[in-house]
């Protein structure tokens, strides 16, 4: 029994004795655990509750208003307006065919959006809200509202979107806004920043150019959100900055006018302010509807866009590229009075062609014009003249004066599509072709045919700073008043001593001509070649004091003329229409106190002189009928003038 | 001899004046915390988590007290019975077990799913506690007394590893080494088997489910799969940190009300009730879990029976570790193992368990004066 006793006792003291050790040791493992919470939640405590707050709160991205473009005079030519959308929450979908069938009941929705949307569902997460359809009517939007709640996970909602003026006659100017691409992502960093679901950006035209600025800057709307990605409520909501608006140089009311003047034929208009360089119209036809791409054009009619061969997309006023034709000559016979080749008594007997090393050039009176004079020979569109003139001057000394006018180079350089043209020398052609510059091509180049290349807002532009006295503007079509404020003072110190007759310099402008005789004697030439028998837009003339003006007609061959073509003499409706000559003409006008310059170009339109010089006839009219309205809108310039 | 007969026959009310107020106060107070947790959990709704937790603590605070009022020579007579029971019940969730999420570990009894692997965690305790009160100390270290400890010890935890459940058959062999350690078992042999089964380990590991070895891995580096296996502990880890000292209040712990925590009813609650009430909410947590062992500890001490003492000091051990793993695992500490924070966790065999094991201790201390 005692023995036992004992036993007991030094087990218990054994047992005991261990559990004081294990006791230790849960101290001290409850000191490791209190080590780790003080780590944790004490020093460490800033970082987890970034961390926690990285988890918990998400940004959702409103898209933003883009600005609204509007013309001269504040018309509204690119709008916004208010556009029924229906969005997909893919994970409110229980079943997508079910979706897709109760939807088509509803509102249209094909196989081809179907495909779409399918596509996009790939790329998005499913809390993530997808765009269905972007423009929906009234009637399909109330529908889609009242049947709301037996469709599971769509949301009807109402944004902005474009809206351009459906006369159509700006569409080239303001190109059009589409879906973001994955291209439009890559090149542009600050799309990269917005990326909304559903934005709009410019593609073309001045939607394009002005993006950056118009597009704005996206809201943001802070949202609680679990671990699913499912909002929970809003925290904060930062209101979007809308896109800047513009004003453009345009008069909407003149280009609608010269759009529907032009409507059936493949042709452009361009008007330019002579002083300020403002395009006033520009026009390029045949046209397309912008807002079909708003919201992605349909399969047709994209079809029907690519496969006209008028080329509607192409904007004909800055990418068209035509040979300037005679309209050329009234620069060659400056740039030789400016290089003392000739004499304006030059005399040259026009036989209806010259025999050059052998090689014939004709001219584009058969029978010839007999002797002529070089007023005359610009007022007949004598070609045989400007040959010989061409032959004295040289390829060379022609390319500067031609691209000094600005012939060759980016005369707007703030679209994407605006192309230089060529002006040809012997270097060019060395470089680019990399043969030997022929005498010959020197004769054609005279008469604005050969390697020449220009746009008609090129000719506009080059007749525009032959008829403000041969000064250099610069052409925009976006109209800042601070901008323009400089060129304005320097205009009417120009004026100022233009009336007191003092022949001072003037240093703010800068100067084309080496002798203004020369360019006064070009003009009143061009004078002729309106307002006097035999001029060669002598039909097209206005004869009220107010109108008279002053231009240039050009017949520009599409391709060589053979010899037995040549003999046949066909009218412009024998020959096919893709070998009929290009129509062109230039002008300036008023004739006294000149304001604005214009060219026009109608692709395969025959002759200058009955194709194009009739339409600008009208438009010149128009032109001038608004220009007191212009004037009320702009900087005091002209008062004096 | 008089006097023990009287006590052996002591009435309720002198049976409820020798409980230990103070752990049934400690007891009451984690339950009183685990409901307003569990009520967090549920964003603040009186939801079936909250309300069936209620209910199971009512009734098995019940059941504490029956296990406290008998006594001590009815647990010392039925040791064996209740492990064999325990292991009847183990082997039948082998054939008529619930799977769950990839194993199978309950076993419907109609009223609610019983896991029998909680039960053992007691079971092995009890049992071995009375086994080592039967030897000597002498015998303690011999070959042929180590026979019945080691079945009784390997053969639960090999019957819960192929549920597979290694979290729960870790805790139950570490209560059981426990209360080997304490009956005398010299150290040596400690040594000898842990050399034994850290050269087993390769072996081991080419049995383990690619789940389990996943939660090796990822414990040793949470970020390896940030989305995968290691978003629990890091999730956990930023619930924890951003909590701060004060917490960041009552139903506000975003990171479980926004389900970014896993498991948050179970094995996770520690992370939210941490998340809520802060560095100073956990003190106070760990304090209460402290004093509970305390208690546990004195009754130990002050039994008179050494198959009391071996039991409480087990049952504080197994205790303790539970409290410390569960911790530990949630704080990055240790890999995930499941195992849940005795009382706090929702689970009715796990509370139940616990519950069946204080009353074992109280009846210790109501009973201490009872021969065996």
């Amino acid at each position: 029994m005692l023995s036992f006793s004992k036993t007991f006792h030094n087990k218990s003291r054994l047992i005991s004795r261990r559990m004081f050790i294990l006791s230790t040791l849960k101290i001290t493992v409850f000191a490791i655990i209190i080590s780790r919470l003080f780590y944790l939640q004490i020093s460490e405590n800033i970082k987890y509750r970034s961390l926690s707050d990285k988890n918990r709160l998400r940004e959702w991205k409103i898209s933003p208003e883009r600005g609204v473009i509007k013309d001269y005079f504040g018309a509204k030519i690119a709008n916004n307006k208010q556009t029924y959308q229906l969005l997909m929450i893919p994970e409110d979908v229980p079943n997508l065919e079910e979706f897709f069938f109760k939807l088509s009941k509803i509102i249209n929705f094909d196989n081809r959006e179907r495909r779409i949307l399918l596509k996009k569902l790939k790329r998005r997460k499913p809390w993530e809200s997808i765009v269905v359809s972007d423009n929906l009517s009234w009637s399909e939007f109330s529908r889609l509202n009242l049947f709301a709640h037996e469709i599971q996970g769509i949301k009807p909602a109402v944004a902005i979107s474009r809206e351009y003026s459906d006369d159509e006659s700006s569409s080239h100017i303001l190109g059009y806004v589409s879906d973001v691409s994955a291209k439009d992502l890559k090149n542009n960093n600050y799309l990269k920043e917005i990326n909304v679901p559903g934005l709009k950006t410019g593609k073309n035209g001045l939607e394009k150019s002005l993006n950056e600025k118009i597009i704005g800057k996206p809201g943001v709307q802070r949202f609680e959100v679990n671990a699913y990605g499912k909002r929970i409520k809003e925290l904060k909501l930062i209101e979007g900055i809308s896109g800047r608006d513009f004003k453009t140089t345009i008069d909407q009311e003149i280009q609608k006018f010269s759009g529907k003047l032009i409507a059936d034929k493949s042709a452009s208009v361009c008007v330019m302010d002579i002083y300020t360089g403002d395009i006033v119209v520009s026009v390029s036809s045949p046209t397309f509807d912008p807002n079909k791409f708003v919201h992605g054009i349909s399969h047709e009619d994209w079809e029907k866009l690519i496969n006209n061969n008028k080329k509607p997309l192409i904007n004909k006023t800055i990418a068209g590229l035509y040979p300037p034709g005679s309209t050329i000559k009234p620069i060659v016979a400056l740039s030789a009075l400016e290089n003392d080749v000739i004499s304006p008594k030059l005399v040259v007997k026009c036989t209806g062609s010259i025999d050059f090393y052998g090689e014939t050039f004709h001219c584009w009176k058969k029978k010839g014009h007999g002797f002529m004079s070089l007023r005359n020979a610009i007022k007949q569109s004598c070609d045989v003249y400007f040959y010989e003139v061409a032959r004295r001057l040289g390829i060379d000394r022609l390319s500067v004066t031609a691209k000094k006018f600005g012939l060759g180079k980016l005369a707007l350089n703030f679209f994407n599509e605006e192309k230089k043209g060529v002006v040809p020398d012997t270097k060019w052609k060395l470089e680019k072709i990399g043969k030997g510059w022929y005498l010959g091509e020197t004769l054609i180049s005279g008469i604005g045919q050969g390697y020449f290349q220009s746009t008609p807002l090129q000719l506009c532009f080059m007749m525009a700073q032959l008829a403000n006295g041969g000064y250099e503007i610069k052409p925009r079509i976006i109209d800042d008043r601070y901008a323009l404020q400089p060129m304005v003072d320097a205009w009417r110190e120009e004026f100022a001593s233009r009336r007191n007759n003092l022949e001072l310099p003037n240093p703010r402008l800068k100067k084309l001509y080496r002798n203004q005789e020369n360019i006064k004697l070009v003009l009143d030439a061009l004078y002729g070649a309106t307002n006097e028998p035999m001029g060669t837009s002598y039909r097209s003339r206005h004869v009220k004091a107010k109108y008279i003006y002053a231009g240039k007609t050009g017949t520009s061959q599409v391709r060589r003329i053979t010899l037995e073509e040549r003999k046949k003499d066909l009218k412009t409706q024998d020959v096919p229409y893709e070998q009929r000559d290009h129509a062109l003409f230039t002008a300036f006008a008023p004739y006294k106190n000149p304001r604005y310059a214009i060219s026009i170009v109608v692709e395969h339109g025959g002759a200058g002189s009955s194709g194009a010089a009739p339409i600008a006839k009208k438009i010149i009219k128009k032109v001038l009928d608004r220009h007191q309205l212009r004037k009320k809108y702009q900087l005091d310039l002209f008062k004096e003038a | 001899m008089q006097q023990q007969f009287l006590k052996n026959n002591i009435s309720l009310k002198d049976k409820i004046g020798a409980l230990d107020f103070k752990l049934v106060f400690l007891i009451l107070l984690l339950g009183i915390i685990s409901f307003f947790t569990m009520y967090s959990t549920e964003q603040g709704k009186l939801g079936y988590y909250t309300q069936s937790h209620i209910y199971r603590f009512c009734i098995f605070f019940v059941i504490f007290f029956i296990c406290a009022f008998l006594k001590l020579q009815f647990w010392h007579k039925f040791t064996n019975l209740f492990y064999f029971l325990v292991i009847i019940l183990l082997l039948a969730v082998d054939f008529f077990g619930i799977a769950a999420s990839g194993s199978t570990r309950w076993i419907n009894l109609f009223v609610f799913n019983l896991q029998p692997s909680e039960l053992m965690k007691v079971a092995l305790i009890i049992f071995l506690a009375k086994y080592y009160n039967k030897i000597s100390i002498d015998e303690v270290s011999r070959v042929k007394s180590m026979v019945i400890p080691s079945f009784a010890l390997f053969l639960p935890v090999a019957l819960v590893i192929s549920q597979p459940d290694l979290g729960t058959a870790l805790l139950i062999m570490i209560g059981g080494l426990a209360v080997v350690w304490l009956a005398g078992l010299k150290l040596k042999y400690f040594m000898f088997s842990f050399v034994t089964f850290m050269c087993s380990m390769p072996v081991v590991i080419a049995f383990l489910k690619p789940y389990q070895k996943l939660r090796i891995l990822t414990f040793l580096n949470p970020e390896r799969d940030p989305l995968g296996a290691g978003y629990q502990i890091i999730q956990s880890k930023i619930a924890v940190g951003s909590g701060g000292i004060f917490g960041k209040g009552f139903l506000k712990g975003s990171q479980s009300y926004l389900d970014y925590l896993p498991e948050k009813h179970t094995d996770f609650i520690f992370t939210l009730f941490s998340e809520e009430f802060g560095f100073i909410g956990c003190i106070f947590l760990l304090l209460i879990y402290m004093l509970i062992l305390y208690r546990i500890t004195k009754i130990g001490q002050k039994s008179k029976s050494n198959f009391a003492k071996l039991y409480c000091f087990g049952f504080a051990v197994a205790f303790f570790t539970y409290v410390v793993i569960n911790m530990s695992m949630v704080l990055g500490l240790l890999p995930i193992v499941g195992a849940p924070l005795p009382i706090m966790s929702y689970g009715g065999s796990s509370m139940l368990s616990m519950m069946i094991g204080l009353g074992i201790v109280m009846s210790c201390n109501i009973h201490n004066e009872d021969r065996l």
